[in-house]
């Protein structure tokens, strides 16, 4: 039906037919107009994709040779010496070992997702309800849950009234120390983005056919039978890709920390470091190689993964 | 039957049980936090002042001062308002463009084909976050900053995932309709809007989603590229409540609660295609 509907709709106005209908011996200017036609539907696609995406990289590996400070018509070429000093200084490799905290928070949330998905793939009560809930952090915008959790760890606030309701007097400031605020900020994290992990667990999980299981009941597996050999083998690309996404999320945090501590106290991330570097300290020729560094060790962790689960999904052509 | 030896009717309860125990935990840990930063926006200063315990009710539930204070002062209608300026151009421009390049890519034979699918397909692989140095010196140099068009071009430039939605969904369409089509006359661009544009609903439907609720959380774009007060959005103007209401939780709150709103009623109307959308968007 939405066939001759459509065709319908075309052939009303007529007028819109530049060249013959019977491509036989097509003059010269109608194939050349041929040839152009699928670059005019590229034109604006592929000007953004160069504009925004490769000569920023392009500009960003030229940047990282030199001393630049992003204003001055003036810059001198230094050779290699700002990668020298990311990795010589300590104060600014040190940034990488706060990635840690998200890293380690990102395996608490991809076995949380796992289990919870596991669970809301059978019959339970209320499903949708505890559903939604758990996916709901992922779509509030950043600077509220940044909010948020800043009431909650305060002095007094969400975190230590509900441990007094409990009987326990807390006095320490959660986001005062080094360890504590990062793991605090850690477990933010996993608020926010446990439920993106979960729906696509779930999704993976839901998409496996019924009988399987049903045929695993009658030969007698029980739940964890059923979950170690039906549903982990289905969910595998599904769990590779967000390993993936965690990986380079822990290593390119921003939001969460910047909102809630501005990088204070230790809580200081690659990006917040890069982002100070280039627009409040004005040295775009040492920000731009570290993130170069940082785009490097993305594209490694990727090229890895793809070695490891080779994804027969990306096939384009 | 003794605690020893449960029997398996009893056993599956209490698994039954502790499953439910553990998603009411997870439901009260994910819903606590918001619900306390909006029973605190309905609370008036002076409450605040006494010391009211994070977890007390207001002392009147229907005290929307602190939402005026937000909306007035907090200068939120101009952010809602431009806010809504760059998802309607933002949105309306990743639709085009991510179709027209699904079209181009999917329908046609030409020269270095193989060469623009490879670019898109690496571009998948920069992180936004990385290059902002280098590409904030383009979008300066295109006098797009501190404009609202800098985030406008920056989220249609930047959209890989949404090409790779629509050219699934080009590929589903029989080449048969756009044969017949030709057959009658039609032109590549009146086979594009007449025949593929509006077969591509669901696409469009789960890029406009996906793409919305990504431009109006997004922060990071908004803060580098347009520092006036003035142009603030959603994100920029709720970060500043930062500074002159520091102290006045009641405020920052009500403020929290404003942003959090227009997302749970599109996420209750919408439930099953945000899922979908968020789906097809993150493993694509």
């Amino acid at each position: 039906m939405p066939a001759t509907h459509t065709t319908e709709k075309v052939a009303r106005p007529p007028s819109a037919a530049p060249r013959p209908p019977v491509p036989r011996p097509a003059p010269r200017s109608v194939r050349l107009w041929r040839k152009l036609t699928p670059w005019l539907f590229l034109a604006a696609p592929l000007a953004l994709l160069v504009a925004f995406t490769y000569a920023p990289v392009a500009n960003m590996l030229a940047y990282s040779f030199t001393d630049w400070d992003g204003v001055s018509p003036e810059l001198s070429y230094i050779g290699a010496d700002n990668y020298v000093e990311i990795f010589t200084r300590p104060e600014l490799f040190q940034v990488f070992f706060v990635s840690g905290y998200y890293l380690a928070a990102s395996a608490v949330q991809i076995a949380l997702a796992l289990y919870f998905a596991t669970v809301l793939s059978f019959n339970v009560r209320f499903r949708n309800f505890f559903k939604g809930v758990l996916f709901f952090p992922y779509l509030i915008n950043g600077v509220a849950i940044g909010f948020v959790f800043l009431y909650f760890f305060q002095d007094g606030g969400t975190l230590d009234s509900v441990l007094a309701l409990v009987g326990y007097e807390s006095d320490r400031a959660w986001l005062g120390t080094s360890t504590s605020a990062n793991i605090s900020l850690a477990s933010v994290s996993v608020w926010r983005y446990l439920g993106l992990n979960f729906v696509l667990f779930l999704g993976a999980i839901q998409s496996i056919p019924g009988e399987l299981y049903e045929a695993a009941e009658l030969d007698g597996a029980g739940r964890w039978h059923q979950f170690r050999y039906i549903i982990a083998p289905g969910i595998k690309p599904v769990l590779s890709l967000s390993v993936i996404l965690s990986i380079s999320g822990s290593l390119s945090v921003f939001e969460i920390p910047y909102i809630m501590t501005g990088g204070a106290t230790g809580t200081e991330t690659f990006v917040i470091q890069t982002i100070d570097l280039a627009f409040r300290f004005n040295k775009t020729g040492l920000a731009s190689a570290a993130a170069v560094v940082l785009l490097l060790i993305i594209l490694a962790v990727t090229w890895v993964q793809r070695r490891l689960v080779p994804d027969d999904k990306v096939d384009l052509t | 039957m003794t605690l020893a030896h449960p029997t398996p009717v009893v056993r599956r309860r209490v698994a039954r049980t502790l499953t439910h125990l553990s998603l009411v935990v997870a439901s009260v840990v994910v819903l606590l936090p918001l619900a306390v930063v909006f029973l605190t926006s309905l609370k008036s200063e002076r409450e605040m002042a006494k010391g009211s315990r994070a977890l007390g009710l207001p002392d009147d539930l229907l005290n929307f001062r602190n939402y005026a204070t937000a909306f007035q002062d907090g200068e939120m209608l101009a952010a809602f308002g431009n806010t809504a300026f760059i998802l309607l151009f933002a949105v309306t421009g990743t639709v085009v463009i991510g179709s027209m390049a699904a079209y181009a890519i999917d329908r046609f034979t030409f020269r270095f084909r193989k060469l623009v699918v490879a670019l898109f397909l690496v571009a998948t692989l920069v992180p936004g976050v990385t290059t902002q140095v280098a590409t904030f010196q383009i979008v300066d140099s295109f006098g797009m900053f501190d404009s609202l068009w800098a985030p406008i071009a920056l989220y249609m430039g930047t959209d890989i995932v949404s090409i790779y939605i629509f050219l699934q969904f080009v590929r589903s369409i029989p080449i048969s309709l756009d044969e017949a089509a030709r057959l009658d006359g039609a032109n590549a661009f009146t086979i594009y809007r007449k025949i593929i544009f509006p077969l591509l609903k669901p696409a469009i439907a789960t890029v406009v989603i996906v793409k919305g609720i990504t431009v109006y959380n997004d922060f990071y774009i908004p803060f580098l590229y347009m520092p006036s007060e003035d142009l603030g959005v959603i994100s920029t103007s709720l970060f500043r409540f930062k500074g002159p209401y520091a102290a006045h939780w009641e405020t920052i709150s009500a403020g929290t609660v404003l942003v959090i709103l227009p997302t749970l009623i599109v996420f209750l109307a919408l439930q099953r295609f945000i899922y979908n959308g968020f789906m097809r968007g993150a493993t694509k």
